[in-house]
């Protein structure tokens, strides 16, 4: 059986890298839900021994993926994509509503949020996409593809809503990049979202003149250098006006479109509005644990401001806080370390690979785990806007969990089914 | 370049999330602090406060528990107001605005709604406490004053300031300070340490248990007990003689240097500076601004000493050895000095040796001596420092450093006062001629008067005066109560100024006041004064003083009276003296007629001329 040929060749550092997060994200989450009033460490209600039960399952969960042949997950990619989609479009009518967000399907006792195993769907389906012989990402029209299949899945959350799960999927640019996708709309991308953030910071009049000014001396530098050739006035134009335009639209839709609660999360990060009671208040308090943590940390189970409860959301969203303040800056870097080494070595591993599904794939995987870590622990340090997306692996959550540990074993599994180690 | 672009952006993120925990957890270290204030809470165990005895093991001061209603705004609910305000006997918007202050102040930490209720009050409140949610009855512990005398010497607790908790961390917001007497200087053995216990909260503010499992929980030492020197009994007489004047007594053990009774008049109980009329009876002693009752005139009143100063003129006259006790010095109505200038004196016999210059207090005998102290030397300055280092042997000029927190230092003037009064330093021995007897220049606090007196009856020394007797627990005292101060004057000299003393009652000024079976030694004094009011100065009637001892051989009380504008000083302080000895020599009073005339009388028309805005006349 393929399974039993690909074990050896199962790459058991990444293995490691997985439980090693998975085994301090109990911890962490022991730590923050402790409550001294439990009767019993086997008692159901316990978050963090619902959190154990989530592990042991993920752990039958890797044998499946395992045991099953790796060309499966190519074959029936669009099928698993499907699926997916089919899940999401069935919140819409059987969807249980927690904290706003129709997001969850209730069965018995437990709720599963296909949102989180949308991610892993939607990457086979684009690796898949991908790889079909007749398309080029060059061309805009298998561009516009790529981008419908990351585009369907990503509606269909936002309408959910659940605006945090959205941005994940910009995740997938990286991949495209990769496989070839212009830089332009990368830096067209990364152009915007500074534009987005410099016009919510100083106002679209002061962004519209500084482009303006940029504009003006380019075009000097341009003409007076390139004397012969006469620059493109026209270009020019167009680029300032779409800028311009940009920012303003910007400045409508963060006014008129996003909710108020979004307009705070930004206006508190870039310090137009300080409060530390209201909205603020998870920022501070996690910002509050993390700094009292210093060098070593409180110690396991003793951080004072995770007893207390001070941080909302502390056993999923910020979980990283408690790392912060129990273990201190030693053991946040230890963390930090071993995400950025797990994300790598997918990286390492994704180029290794012979063919091109599994290579994407591959890449898509540490894309979107990158960009967990990344807006997380930006959010819980206080770096980038409150996005209520969890730590990966840490975060309290069956079905982020299991999310993760499907979207990191198939990718095992089809690293394993690639003997590469020959060569 | 696009194989490491998503390589680079993982590893850079990664530096940069290593440097944001590194500012946050080790650059910056005010997220350390702000998390000790949110995640855990002190309680303070307050221990009881010392009690305070008097010389005879009479109890003077203990603790009453007190009962005040409290109110943390944010944990209120919903209740009925008016029947709480009923319970509470305040009306409805009295209590909306108190709730209003609290609010103010903090929602999460509390504020006193009611303070200090009565025990039936909070017996009956006690019961009713659970139906209002966020208010709740916090106990303490006040002082209880078991008399209703010496609150000057007592002092008395007050709510720390914010002052006080800035220079003493200590001490936090609504705690109880020692402010005055000994209540202040003896602080910190009174109050003894708070226990502290430190409590883990969560984010309701809820108690989750001890912080640390208790590792940095101290547990509270009680304060320690206090015996004064102080004479409860003669102390009660004093404040009693002492009604409707103004001026004050020390009276002190020679022998030892400890204060027996240390009056002030006008005083107040100090009973009235506890519990809930305390701060409108605070206010109205501390706006009396003409009768001053907060002000120790004991110890803070610098009056010239008159007469009584004389005995030292005498002293440091034989010390110099420009003097013999039997040289006879003639008066003639009289000290005449300079060009036709006169220092006026009594009628008495005349001429006087100095015996019978001290009992008949003769101005020119006393001004003659000191022209003569201040010439024997070569310059006129010369000659009033080695006078005034005299006098500073007796603790006179300087703060006197005994164990009570207020006091002025008095003022003997040296060579340099008068270099700053006369252009050139050109002045002689005939200009400073008042301080011969005790006016001029010189000021003294009447327990610096007690003290000297207390020297003169040593025959040479003393003991810095002191209210401290014994403390709880230890068999000493601080040492500077019992190191013995030397005076420069020999002691053979004091015989004649203790005789001539002594015949001031057998012949003297005070042959009326004497108390039988007691050889009383005094000095009377008669001292001018002026005031200023609204810009004009003013003679007032003289002050009435009184120096004594007894008995004359092994002194057991040496004191000091003095009686605002009371006039001459056997009329008013030396009849208080005698009784004072009397009081406590005997224990009973046999002069009954002039425990009368003490009791019945009254300065207070005295006092009211001066603030009358019509002409006055003096010393009727």
């Amino acid at each position: 059986m393929a399974a039993g040929k690909g074990l050896v060749k199962l790459d058991w550092l990444t293995i490691f890298l997985y439980i090693a997060l998975v085994a301090m994200g109990w911890m962490n989450i022991y730590s923050a839900s402790l409550d001294t009033t439990a009767t019993s460490f086997w008692d159901l209600d316990q978050i963090y021994t619902k959190q154990l039960l989530w592990i042991f399952m993920s752990v039958i969960l890797i044998v499946f993926i395992l045991a099953i042949e790796a060309k499966f997950y190519e074959r029936f990619a669009s099928v698993i994509y499907l699926a997916s989609l089919l899940s999401l479009l069935g919140l819409f009518v059987f969807g249980k509503t927690i904290a706003g967000a129709t997001a969850w399907y209730s069965l018995g006792g437990v709720s599963l949020q296909p949102s989180e195993f949308a991610k892993a769907a939607t990457a086979l389906a684009l690796s898949k996409f991908l790889t079909d012989i007749q398309v080029d990402i060059h061309k805009f029209t298998d561009q516009l593809k790529a981008f419908v299949i990351i585009a369907l899945p990503a509606i269909l959350i936002l309408l959910q809503p659940d605006a945090g799960s959205l941005l994940i999927y910009v995740a997938f640019i990286f991949p495209l990049y990769r496989e070839g996708l212009p830089f332009i709309y990368l830096l067209f991308g990364f152009f915007a979202a500074f534009l987005f953030v410099l016009t919510l910071a100083v106002g679209a009049y002061w962004v519209s003149g500084m482009v303006l000014l940029l504009a003006v001396f380019i075009f000097m530098v341009d003409f007076y250098k390139f004397k012969r050739k006469r620059p493109n006035t026209l270009k020019y134009i167009v680029i300032v006006a779409a800028c311009i335009g940009f920012s303003f639209s910007v400045n409508y839709i963060f006014n008129n479109v996003f909710q108020q609660h979004q307009r705070d999360r930004f206006n508190i990060l870039l310090g137009k509005e300080v409060d530390s009671k209201g909205i603020g208040y998870n920022l501070n308090q996690s910002e509050i644990a993390i700094g009292s943590g210093r060098w070593l940390g409180k110690g396991w189970t003793e951080g004072t401001q995770t007893k207390g409860k001070f941080v909302p959301e502390q056993h999923t969203d910020y979980i990283f806080s408690t790392v912060g303040e129990e273990w201190g800056f030693l053991g946040s870097m230890v963390v930090v370390f071993l995400f950025v080494g797990l994300i790598v070595r997918i990286l390492i591993l994704a180029e290794r690979q012979k063919n091109a599904f599994s290579r994407i794939y591959g890449y898509s995987v540490a894309s979107i785990l990158f960009f967990h870590f990344f807006v997380n622990i930006g959010m819980v340090t206080g770096l980038f806007p409150t996005v209520g997306i969890p730590l990966p692996l840490f975060s309290y959550g069956g079905s982020a969990l299991w999310g993760f540990t499907i979207l990191i074993f198939i990718f095992i599994r089809l690293d394993g089914a690639n003997s590469y180690y020959g060569l | 370049m696009r194989k490491i672009l998503l390589l680079v952006v993982v590893l850079i993120t990664g530096v940069v999330f290593a440097g944001r925990l590194f500012y946050l957890q080790v650059y910056d270290t005010s997220f350390q602090q702000l998390s000790q204030n949110n995640a855990v809470k002190v309680l303070y165990d307050y221990p009881q406060r010392g009690y305070i005895f008097d010389r005879n093991g009479e109890l003077l001061v203990s603790n009453q528990p007190s009962y005040d209603v409290m109110v943390i705004p944010r944990e209120v609910k919903p209740l009925d107001t008016t029947e709480f305000c009923k319970l509470l006997k305040i009306t409805k918007g009295r209590f909306d605005t108190i709730l209003q202050k609290a609010h103010v102040y903090s929602p999460r930490l509390p504020s006193v709604v009611i303070p200090q209720l009565t025990k039936s009050e909070y017996a009956f409140l006690s019961e009713k406490m659970y139906k209002y949610e966020g208010f709740y009855i916090q106990k303490r512990s006040l002082r209880d004053y078991q008399v209703a005398h010496s609150a000057n010497v007592l002092g008395y607790i007050a709510e720390v300031n914010k002052r006080i908790i800035k220079e003493n961390p200590y001490y936090q917001m609504g705690e109880l300070i020692g402010k005055q007497g000994v209540e202040l200087q003896y602080e910190e053995l009174l109050r003894g340490v708070k226990g502290v216990k430190y409590i883990q909260k969560d984010r309701f503010n809820r108690d989750i248990g001890p912080f640390n499992n208790g590792a940095f929980d101290t547990l509270p030492k009680k304060g320690k007990d206090l015996t004064l020197t102080i004479d409860e009994k003669l102390q009660e007489y004093g404040e009693k003689l002492m009604v409707n004047k103004r001026g004050g007594i020390v009276a002190i053990e020679p022998e030892t240097g400890e204060i027996l009774s240390l009056v002030t008049a006008p005083n107040y109980d100090p009973g009235l500076l506890v519990g809930r009329e305390r701060s409108k009876n605070f206010t109205r002693l501390w706006y009396d601004t003409i009768a001053k009752p907060l002000f120790d005139r004991g110890l803070q009143g610098e009056y010239p000493p008159g007469s009584p100063f004389k005995t030292l003129t005498a002293l440091i006259g034989m010390q110099e050895a420009v003097i013999d006790s039997q040289e006879h010095i003639a008066c003639h109505g009289g000290y005449f000095y300079g060009r036709g200038r006169k220092l006026a004196c009594h009628r008495h016999p005349s001429p006087l040796a100095m015996v019978g210059g001290i009992a008949n207090s003769c101005n020119t005998y006393f001004c003659t001596v000191y022209r003569r102290s201040i010439e024997k030397y070569p310059t006129p300055q010369k000659g009033m420092n080695a006078w005034e280092n005299h006098l500073e042997s007796f603790g006179l000029g300087h703060y006197l450093g005994y164990d009570l927190p207020s006091g002025r230092p008095g003022k003997i003037p040296d060579a340099e006062t008068y270099n700053r009064m006369y252009p050139n330093n050109n002045w002689y021995a005939t200009a400073t001629i008042s301080n011969a007897i005790g006016q001029g220049e010189v000021l003294m606090t009447p327990i610096q008067m007690a003290n000297f007196t207390a020297a003169i009856a040593n025959r040479g020394w003393y003991y810095t005066p002191h209210v401290i007797k014994k403390i709880e627990g230890t068999d000493t005292i601080p040492s500077e109560y019992t190191t013995k101060h030397q005076t420069t004057i020999d002691p053979k000299y004091f015989e004649p100024v203790v005789e001539g003393m002594h015949q001031v009652y057998t012949s003297g000024t005070a042959y009326y006041i004497g108390i039988p079976d007691i050889e009383i030694c005094g000095k009377t004094g008669t001292a001018e004064n002026f005031i200023r009011v609204d810009g004009k100065r003013m003679q007032l009637t003289d002050h009435s003083i009184f120096v004594a001892f007894a008995p004359k051989d092994n002194p057991k009380i040496a004191l000091a009276v003095f009686v605002e504008n009371g006039y001459w000083g056997s009329r008013w302080a030396g009849r208080i003296a005698g009784l004072m000895i009397e009081k406590y020599l005997k224990g009973e009073i046999t002069r009954k007629d002039m425990e009368k005339y003490v009791l019945e009388g009254s300065l207070e028309e005295e006092y009211a001329k001066p603030y009358s805005g019509e002409p006055f006349k003096i010393n009727r």
